[in-house]
This record gives structure tokens, sequence and C-alpha cells, in this order.
């Protein structure tokens, strides 16, 4: 459904992305993990469309996203890392104007939106202009507007910041029906509890490059620790901070 | 010295922030050639129409210093009102609305060096177009003056004072609102601030009363015209202050004095505005933290507006109605439309007075040059409008960008819907504007046809060009939408309208200069042919068609490659 080949971004001279080769396959969550600036949330925006890779390619369910975006974007849902939306409308006029932009409108969007904004218990908050939502209610809206226009790939960035335990949960059951349903999910996330108890497959990105992917098994082996778990293959993978590197820098 | 050390650091962020936006990212060499292009265009465009003015008025006896520096007392009063006005609003966003504030209120920092840091940052976004556009004005007095070294040393010594005084007025004025009005009321405040304005306009013409200058008759005689040349006309002002000292140093009565009173007043203002902080700032602050409002109410204009835009793609009305929406609820975009209202009852207000019902010849030929400078004022007015509506319409879009970026819009379908959401109420303005003032003059039907047809025209250019310098300039990160007109990319927008504007004005001068001749006295009048009109409604079309569709396809090029 996603196919990255050679995917590379640059900003000047820091390279962002270093030629990224991933193949993500439908109905399954996929989760994207890394350490701060290893690349992850760049990668997303470029299969979201929102930036232009400096050379490889993007393409969703075969339509590459920078030759034929319009039909590539038609099948994508997109949650940012920062619920940045609209101030000025309200809960309701967001998903509407969302709805729109995939040429959806009349009583099936007023259904769905009502129908989102239950499932989010955003419903008493309908009207209500979005500046006047918490960061936590603005990451909930967002999350109806990827999904506003039923999609069948939905590319989410840091889903759960923000989020209550009881939005968290209600976002892992979302993102599994999403996945049984045939579609396909990839999640960047800082947390690995979600990227063990939620996706089907990883990849571990660090300094713009895949060092690691396939199933937890895969990494596991990868990791050469057949009992480890997330965070202990992570850390190995990416080569986190020592006790003796945290002591110096914490202690007196 | 600590407030020294602290008001260094407090700056170095933001003079950081503001090199590496000029210099840093993609194009930053086509950026530099626009803003040379564009430069090089407008500053010898003042210089020159300057020189040669004041060239003529040297050549005039006695009258011809005077009206010298009355013109100078004239430009810099303007500035004044603007900075005023500028400061007033780029203070509510400094002191009260900028992100970095909790940061800054929760760090152990002397009040004097927040004070004196957000002053300065009020100052400098508020005046460095007023400088950029002084420095071509006074560099013609010192051409036409022989000027000499001092009077650059003595243009600093006037301007500084001069900026210094409004921004210390405006900021403590703004702290003042705060005071009174709770910043989640800040409709209250912009409303309190426009309307303020409209009074400072209305008053400064009326104690300027520039009308009574071009029309000598209103005197009882030539000593009296005389002398209400030769007197202050508003004493009180700094812009009186600074114009005297200047055209007194080129005009051989330089008066220290002024500068004196000019810089005393400058510490003054800072000193009083000082106090006024270090007692009211902590609980303004804590107002403006309060809630904000959030309730709607559906008028039935919505309804209207969503038939009048049902014909349009569904994209397009989605994204034209989320704009016209936000437009009306954000108060900082809004509250320009008083802005905007100052602006066009001083232009009516100005076109009523002109003193046109003196003798049959000169009436006519007047009116026929006032058809022309009509056009020439409309422009910059509609450009001044563009430059505050249509420029900024990308850059408010924000952090929200994302949302449009990852839709299946064309970047035509974007720009479509700005450029219509900016175009239609800016063409129905210059309609209204145009229509209206050449009632007042009496126009003639083939000339009134002219002007309507090319301020229909400029706007639609206008609209074009101010989006494309949008595209090209965006102002993301920008946290009022008030400020971003001020950014380079919308002074560089306002100087190529202006050379536009230059241009159709120019066209149609020489197509039609035969007939305006005939308007001289001694001449057989005549009416224009239609010929003539034809050519310069025709020119002018061209014009404004190839200032508009080449800078809009630009833009649509730019914002394809747009990494939002």
């Amino acid at each position: 459904m996603i196919i990255l080949d050679s995917l590379t971004k640059r900003y000047g001279d820091f390279t962002a992305v270093a030629g990224i080769d991933l193949e993500i396959g439908e109905a399954q969550i996929f989760g994207l993990l890394g350490p701060n600036g290893a690349g992850k949330t760049t990668t997303l925006r470029m299969i979201a469309g929102i930036l232009r890779p400096d050379s490889g390619r993007v393409l969703v369910a075969g339509h590459d996203n920078v030759l034929d975006p319009i039909e590539a974007r038609k099948l994508l849902g997109f949650v940012p890392d920062r619920p940045f939306v609209y101030d000025k409308l309200t809960g309701a006029e967001l998903l509407r104007f969302s709805a729109g932009l995939y040429g959806l409108t009349g009583p099936e969007v007023e259904a769905r939106v009502d129908e989102l904004l239950e499932l989010w218990d955003l419903a008493p908050w309908k009207d209500q202009l979005v500046e006047s939502y918490s960061h936590g209610m603005r990451q909930k809206l967002i999350i109806s507007s990827a999904l506003i226009h039923r999609p069948r790939v939905l590319v989410v960035d840091e889903p759960m910041v923000g989020l209550d335990p009881r939005s968290a949960w209600l976002l892992k059951d979302v993102l599994r029906t999403f996945a049984q349903g045939g579609g396909t999910a990839l999640v960047s996330t800082h947390t690995l509890e979600l990227a063990e108890s939620l996706c089907d497959r990883l990849a571990v990105i660090d300094k713009g490059r895949v060092v690691a992917s396939g199933s937890i098994e895969d990494l596991r082996r990868e990791a050469r620790s057949e009992t480890a778990g997330l965070e202990e293959i992570f850390l190995k993978i990416t080569r986190g901070a020592t006790d003796s590197e945290i002591a110096r820098v914490v202690g007196d | 010295m600590a407030v020294r050390r602290e008001f260094v650091l407090l700056l170095t962020p933001k003079v950081l922030s503001a090199r590496r936006r000029g210099i840093a990212g993609r194009g930053r060499w086509g950026r530099a050639v626009m803003v040379l292009g564009v430069g090089a265009a407008a500053w010898p465009f003042i210089y020159v129409t300057l020189t040669r003015l004041l060239r003529t008025l040297r050549g005039v006896e006695e009258v011809g210093p005077l009206l010298a520096s009355k013109l100078l007392a004239l430009g810099l009063l303007v500035f004044l009102g603007i900075l005023l006005l500028s400061n007033l609003i780029a203070a509510l966003s400094s002191f009260f609305l900028s992100r970095d504030l909790p940061w800054i209120r929760a760090a152990p920092l002397d009040w004097l060096s927040v004070y004196l840091t957000r002053l300065t940052e009020t100052l400098v976004s508020s005046s460095w177009m007023v400088v950029l556009m002084l420095v071509p004005m006074l560099a013609a007095y010192w051409t036409v003056y022989d000027g000499g070294w001092t009077f650059l040393a003595l243009s600093i010594l006037a301007v500084v004072p001069f900026l210094i005084i409004p921004a210390a007025v405006g900021s403590a004025t703004t702290l003042l609102l705060v005071r009174l009005f709770p910043a989640r009321r800040s409709k209250d405040i912009l409303g309190i601030i426009a309307v303020a304005s409209v009074g400072l306009v209305v008053l400064l013409l009326r104690v300027l009363r520039p009308e009574r200058l071009v029309n000598p008759e209103s005197y009882r005689n030539l000593v009296d015209f005389m002398a209400a040349l030769r007197g202050p006309s508003s004493p009180w002002l700094p812009s009186q202050w600074g114009a005297d000292a200047l055209a007194g140093f080129l005009q051989g009565g330089f008066d220290p004095f002024l500068l004196v009173l000019l810089w005393t007043t400058a510490l003054g203002t800072v000193t009083a505005g000082a106090i006024l902080h270090r007692s009211l700032y902590p609980a303004c602050f804590t107002r403006a933290q309060e809630g904000t409002e959030n309730r709607i109410q559906h008028h039935a204009a919505w309804k209207w507006l969503e038939r009048a835009v049902s014909r349009a793609s569904l994209q397009r009305q989605q994204l034209v109605l989320k704009d016209v929406r936000i437009f009306f609820r954000d108060t900082t975009q809004w509250s320009q439309l008083i802005i905007l209202g100052v602006l066009v009852v001083v232009y009516v207000y100005n076109i009523r007075v002109l003193p046109l019902s003196s003798g049959e010849m000169i009436t006519r030929y007047l009116i026929t040059l006032v058809v022309f400078l009509n056009l020439a004022l409309s422009g910059f007015v509609l450009a001044a409008i563009a430059a505050r509506f249509v420029f900024p319409a990308l850059s408010l879009e924000g952090q929200t960008l994302w949302l449009l970026g990852s839709a299946p819009l064309e970047a035509r379908t974007i720009l479509g819907a700005k450029y219509w959401v900016g175009a239609v109420p800016l063409t129905a303005l210059a309609l209204i504007l145009t229509g209206f003032t050449n009632y007042l003059l009496g126009v003639p039907a083939g000339l009134a046809v002219l002007s309507l047809v090319s301020t229909v025209a400029l706007s639609l250019a206008f609209t074009a060009q101010a989006l494309t310098w949008g595209v090209y300039f965006p102002e993301f990160e920008s946290e009022n939408a008030a400020q971003i007109p001020t950014s380079i990319g919308g002074l560089l927008f306002m100087l190529g309208a202006v050379v536009t504007l230059g241009c159709v004005v120019g066209l149609q001068i020489w197509i039609l200069r035969e007939f305006l001749m005939s308007g001289l006295p001694g001449r057989e009048p005549r009416d224009p042919f239609m010929w003539e009109v034809g050519l310069a409604l025709t020119g002018t079309l061209v014009c404004c068609a190839f200032s508009g569709i080449l800078p809009y396809r630009a833009a649509l090029r730019r914002l394809d490659r747009l990494d939002f």
C-alpha cells in the first residue's frame, strides 16, 4: 500500500532522511520508531505530500505522490505531531471544511461529523470555537478530521500526545479496527509500550536511515536478544546513553 | 549594568532570528534580486519626483521655500500618524500576545530590561517601513538644498527621537487600554484603538487644514496667506519640530532648541512609559492570559455568502467560506476594516475640499488633472488595502497549512480561492471609491469610464501581485495579522504596486496629453476623442493584465513547490 523508494530529504547541508526504502502492506499497523531528530516526522510529512522529497519517491496504492499527488492524497488521512488547526472555526465547521477538501458534502457528511464527534466525546463542544479546546481535544479533532473521508491509509505522527487514558485506549481500538478493515496505519511514536502492543511491524530510524525493520521478533534477532522488550531492543539499536553518562549529567 | 546585559541578551534571539530569516533558506538569491529590483525602481521614483518638485518650488521666490518646508511637515505628520497607529497594534502583540512572554515572565529579569526590549521590538517592527520611505524623501531635500554631511547627521538626530516618541506613547496607550479592558475583550481594545485612530486622523486634518494652502482665496489677502505658510501648523507635534529643524537648517534658520525639544520629549515619554509599565504591567499581563471568546452567532449574511459561492467547486467553496469566517472572527483581521474606513474617509474628504470652483478655465484644467490624480491616489489606497488584506492570505494559514498540504488540492484551487476572496471586495471598493469621487468632481463621461475601468483593472492586478509577494515572502510565524503587511514582502508589494500604478497613470497622461493641454487658458477646450480614451483604456488593460497574470503564474509555480 505504501512504498518508499530511496526517499531522501535535505535541509541545506543537513540530511534529514537519507535514502529510506520501506514497503508497508495492507491491513496492518506499521510503527516508526527512532530517537528525537531521527527523521520520522520528515518521512511522514513526505508520505502525506506536505514536503517534497529531494530524491526518491513515495507510492501510495501505486500513485506517486509527486507525479500524481491528488490521487495519492485522496487515499490518505494525516494526523500531524502538533495539533494546529483553525482556532476561529468551530469543531463541526472544521470537520465539514475537511470533508469539503475531499469533495464530500451533504447529509452524509453531517452524519459522519456527528458520529466522529460522539466517538471522541466532543459532541458537547461541536459548536464551540477550536480556540477553547484543550490540547487533547484538538488532537481528537484532528484524528476525526483525518478519518472523515474514510481513507485507506492513515499516517499518524505521535498519536498519544495530550490524550487522556480513555482516549488513548480508544485510539488504539480505532487503529486496530481500521487495520482489520483492510486499512494501513503508519504510526510514528516514542511510546514503546504502544508500539509493542499495537504494531504488526516496526522500523527503527536513526540519522535518517532505517537501521532495523520487521516484526518484534525480527527486531529481537537484530538486537541479538531473544527475550528483550522493545525498550531494550530500541536502546541497543540506537545506542542510548550509558549509566555513567547519565550520572555525570544529572549528578552534582 | 544588569539591565544593559539583560537588554542585549533578550534582544539577541530576535536579532538572530531576523538575520536568519533574511539570509537562510532556499531561493535567498532570488529574493535578494527581487528586493534590490523593486527597491531600485521605487526609491529613484520617489527621489526623482520629489527632487523635481523641490527644484521647482525653490525657483519660486518667497512662497517656494515655505511650501517646501510645509511639504516636509505634512510628510512627517502623515508618518507620525502611521507610526502611532502601528505602534499601538505592535505593542499589543509584543507586550501581551507574544509566544515567548510566559517564558520571559518566568525568568528572573529586571522589569526595566523587559520594558526596554519590548519597546525596542515595538519600535523596530512599526518604524522600519517609515524609515525606508524617509530615506529617498530626505535625500531629495539634501540634494536640492545642498545639505552637506551635517544634514545627514542632523537627520539622524531628528529622526531617532521622532521614532521613539510614538513608540513610547503607543506602548503606554496599549498598556492603559489593557488595564481598562481585559485582553480577552480584545475586540473592545482594538475598537478603542480604531476609534482613537479615526479621531486622531480627523484631528490632524483639522489642525493642518491642508486645503487652505491650495486655496489662497480663503485668506483675506496675500499677507495672511504668507503668514499662514510661515507659521507652524501644529506647534505641539514632534513632526513639526523635526520638519522645522531640518527645513530650518537647509534654508538658513536652524534652531537647535527644536532638537533639544525632540530628545527631551523622547526621553520623557520613555520614562513615563517605564513608570507606567512598572506599576501596571504585571496586572495587565495576567488579564491578558484570561480565556477567549468562543460564542458563535450565525447571521443571515452567511446564508447569502453560501449561496453566492455555490457555483464554485466544492473545494473552492469551502476554502472561501473558511477564509471569510476566520476573517470576521479574528479581531486582528477584522479590526483592520476600521483602518480601511479611515483611509476612505480621509480620501473622500480630501477630494471634497479640493478648491475647484474658482474660475472657469482653471476649473476645467484642474478637474482633468484631478481625474488622473484621483486615479493615482485611489490606486494607492487600493494597493494599501491589498497589502493589509490580500498579502497576508497565505501567511495566515501559518501552522495549519499541513491541512491544505495533505488534502487532494491543486495549488490553483488554493490560490484561486484566495484570489477571489481578495479581489471581489477590493474591486467593489474600487468601483464605489472612484464612482463617488468622480461624481463629486463632475467628471465627463469618457474620462469617468476610463477611470472606473482603470481602478477595477488595477484592483485585479494588485490582488494578484499581493498574493504573489505573500507566497514568495510568507510570514508563517507571525503572531498578529496586522503585522504581516509590515514585513519585507509587504513593502516589496507596495513598491511594485506603486511602479504599476506609475506606469498606468503615466501611460494615460501620455496618450491623452493633447486633450490635457487643451484645458489650459488660451487654448480651444475640447472633450477627449473616443480613440484617445479607447487607446488609453487598451493600454491600461494590457499593462494591468501583464502585471497581474505573470506574477499570478509565478505564485502558482511557487506554491506548487512549497514545502508546507
